[in-house]
């Protein structure tokens, strides 16, 4: 290719052409099916600085906006787009209103009396001015006891994910470094309590809890993750399995013993793992609407986001800027520890996706 | 996602040897102290709550009056046939998941090819936006997608006033289109298929298309002929999760139907069903029931897609 010079002369540049073109219709593309994926969020951002009147006003505006007011002699004046016979359009304010004819205030020039105009004032567009009600905000958080949402949601996910930790790790580690007879057999049962539907164990598991009087408590939300979930451990062992033995048969020649070996080998190169489990249960426990919705039934001082949430929207359903106040607020956090932690994240996915 | 693909364990080059040596006594105790956590978790959390659970699906319990609790044989489990609420929970759950399972595919598919395609402009951003709204709480995913999905003022119906010129339907009221609304909602979910699907198209080698391109293939055969082959066992996990998930899908359609079913019970899913039987009518004899049948569903159509899988699944180590 390179000894025929002038084909290569005439052909890199329409290539390089070529190529910048598909790049920009395949970005394109992206953009306008992001677009169309994260509208919902747009929406939220809009509707949660508005108020009622805002969201209801005919003329509905996207962004937040009022119409605009001037005060004259002591009353407040809409102030409208008027064209003028001379073909200007100039914001007035409606001073005298009329059907037919109105009288208008200018607002950059009040001494000079009312102007008369001949038309009908309803059809024209009222001036409108960027005005977000920022207000919403504390007013939903007052509403629902956010501050008091989030203290027990934390409470919960953080505990539990303590739980989760723990357990998951000893078990990962159990399965990843141990020659224990049909361990293959019993990783196979962890690996099938994947698809085992939690509804079959849920309601005796809820006569237990009630019966040990853990009923209406946050118990039956945290203990059972002291005991090992199978996407972790399967997260965890694939990770573990991937770190060389050589450093854990060296601590061993020295004498220490397994634990010892988990805590100061095994555990040192694993952050990205566990990093990656602790935000999975954090979101789940974040997320979980179900088990919180049976047994904290009417204890709502208890209640996590994810329930007094619902509770909120049933009751505000006619105030969408406050609902959508209060989807922004908790929505927040974890979207920030999403960006803020996304590419051990993504990878953990990843790992349990693929490597099944 | 390099860096954590495994080597075989050594574990596994190890003889078994007959004899069990002071040494590999010890060390399975130590690994059974490990486990340990699991095993007592295994048996408490799933063992016993099952066995329990299908002793109770043929009894009346009811924990409000548990000493009236009578052993009545098959009763429910006929009762399951008999039942009209249960063959509407049943019809809504199927078509559900007829709308939403062949969607939950395509469309994390779509992305997918989207944000690896060469020619896309920071694809990393990409990636990363398009995965985001997994990580919003489901309830209030379910909220914002209520305002937009509204048929008054809701963006959609806007839209589509605008560009077709007829008005939207009325997604939340109308019986025949909530199941397509929650399906939409669903659509925020994409983003962990879109991942592992992704993570597929990229393990495929790309000598196939190279190969494939010699032969004159075009873009359109190379992505039938070799990527859907090649990220199959990808497609098939995802499928799986997707229909278990769709079998159980509550939180939505408990949200956007008030608990009971609205409109008109078009959102009485097989798990919402079970939540009233058992926990507002206290009904957990006949709870249980639904619940084993729930699970015999689940596990006779996990089977069928396992079986299935030798006609469509390629691995590329072999299928065993």
């Amino acid at each position: 290719m390179a000894a025929v010079t002038a084909p290569r002369l005439y052909l890199t540049p329409t290539r390089h052409m070529r190529k910048f073109t598909t790049t920009a219709l395949v970005t394109l593309l992206g953009l306008l099916v992001l677009l169309i994926f994260l509208m919902p969020l747009g929406y939220m951002s809009v509707t949660a600085v508005k108020n009622l009147q805002q969201i209801q006003d005919p003329n509905s505006q996207l962004l937040p906006a009022s119409p605009v007011t001037f005060t004259y002699e002591g009353k407040e004046l809409l102030l409208l787009n008027v064209p003028l016979p001379d073909g200007a359009t100039r914001q007035l304010a409606l001073y005298r209103k009329g059907r037919e004819e109105s009288d208008f205030i200018d607002p950059a020039n009040p001494a000079a009396g009312p102007i008369h105009w001949v038309g009908r004032w309803r059809v024209l567009d009222p001036v409108y001015q960027f005005d977000p009600i920022l207000s919403n905000f504390p007013n939903a958080w007052n509403a629902i006891k956010f501050g008091l949402l989030f203290r027990n949601t934390f409470i919960i996910a953080i505990t539990g994910t303590i739980g989760t930790l723990l357990s998951s790790v000893a078990v990962a580690y159990g399965f990843s470094r141990f020659r224990i007879p049909g361990i293959n057999a019993i990783f196979l049962v962890l690996m099938a309590t994947i698809i085992l539907p939690a509804e079959v164990t849920l309601i005796p598991t809820y006569i237990f809890f009630r019966l040990i009087g853990w009923g209406g408590t946050w118990w039956p939300l945290i203990i059972p993750h002291f005991f090992a979930n199978a996407y972790n451990v399967f997260l965890l062992r694939q990770y573990f399995k991937g770190i060389s033995r050589e450093l854990d048969e060296a601590a061993m020649m020295d004498g220490a013993s397994p634990l010892q070996i988990l805590v100061s080998v095994i555990i040192p190169q694993s952050w990205p793992a566990l990093t990656a489990v602790s935000m999975f249960h954090f979101f789940w426990a974040w997320n979980d609407f179900f088990r919180p919705l049976v047994y904290l039934q009417g204890k709502e001082e208890l209640y996590p986001i994810s329930v007094g949430l619902t509770q909120f929207s049933n009751i505000y359903q006619m105030q969408p800027h406050l609902a959508m106040a209060a989807a922004a607020m908790a929505i927040a956090l974890p979207v920030a520890i999403f960006f803020l932690a996304q590419r051990v994240f993504m990878q953990g996915i990843v790992i349990t996706g693929l490597e099944k | 996602m390099a860096a954590i693909t495994q080597p075989a364990s050594p574990a596994d080059a190890f003889p078994v040897r007959r004899a069990l040596s002071p040494l590999l006594r010890r060390e399975i105790n130590w690994g059974l102290l490990f486990l340990s956590p699991w095993i007592v978790g295994f048996l408490v959390f799933t063992i016993i709550p099952m066995a329990v659970s299908l002793v109770m699906s043929f009894t009346t319990y009811n924990p409000i009056h548990p000493s009236e609790t009578r052993f009545i044989g098959l009763a429910n489990y006929a009762r399951l046939f008999g039942d009209p609420q249960l063959l509407r929970a049943v019809g809504v759950t199927l078509r559900f998941a007829l709308i939403s399972v062949p969607l939950s595919i395509i469309l994390p598919l779509g992305l997918a090819l989207l944000v690896n395609s060469e020619r896309l402009f920071a694809r990393n951003i990409f990636r990363t936006l398009f995965y985001m709204p997994y990580m919003i709480p489901a309830v209030a995913g379910v909220m914002v997608w209520g305002g937009i999905l509204n048929s008054e003022s809701g963006w959609l119906n806007t839209i589509i006033r605008w560009v077709l010129g007829v008005p939207g339907p009325r997604w939340f009221q109308d019986e025949g289109w909530v199941l397509p609304a929650l399906t939409i909602m669903g659509f925020w979910g994409v983003g962990n298929t879109m991942l592992t699907m992704l993570a597929g198209l990229q393990n495929v080698p790309t000598e196939l298309y190279e190969a494939a391109r010699v032969d004159g293939a075009g873009p359109l055969r190379s992505f039938f002929n070799i990527t859907v082959p090649m990220i199959s066992p990808v497609i098939f996990y995802n499928l799986t999760l997707s229909l278990i998930g769709a079998f159980q899908s509550f939180t939505a359609a408990y949200i956007i139907g008030n608990g009971r079913g609205d409109p008109n019970g078009a959102t009485l899913f097989y798990n919402i069903y079970l939540y009233k039987t058992a926990f507002a009518f206290l009904d957990m004899g006949y709870g249980s029931t639904l619940a084993w049948a729930m699970f015999l569903a689940v596990l006779l159509l996990t089977i069928f897609l396992f079986q299935t899988q030798n006609r469509w699944v390629y691995y590329a180590g072999g299928n065993d």
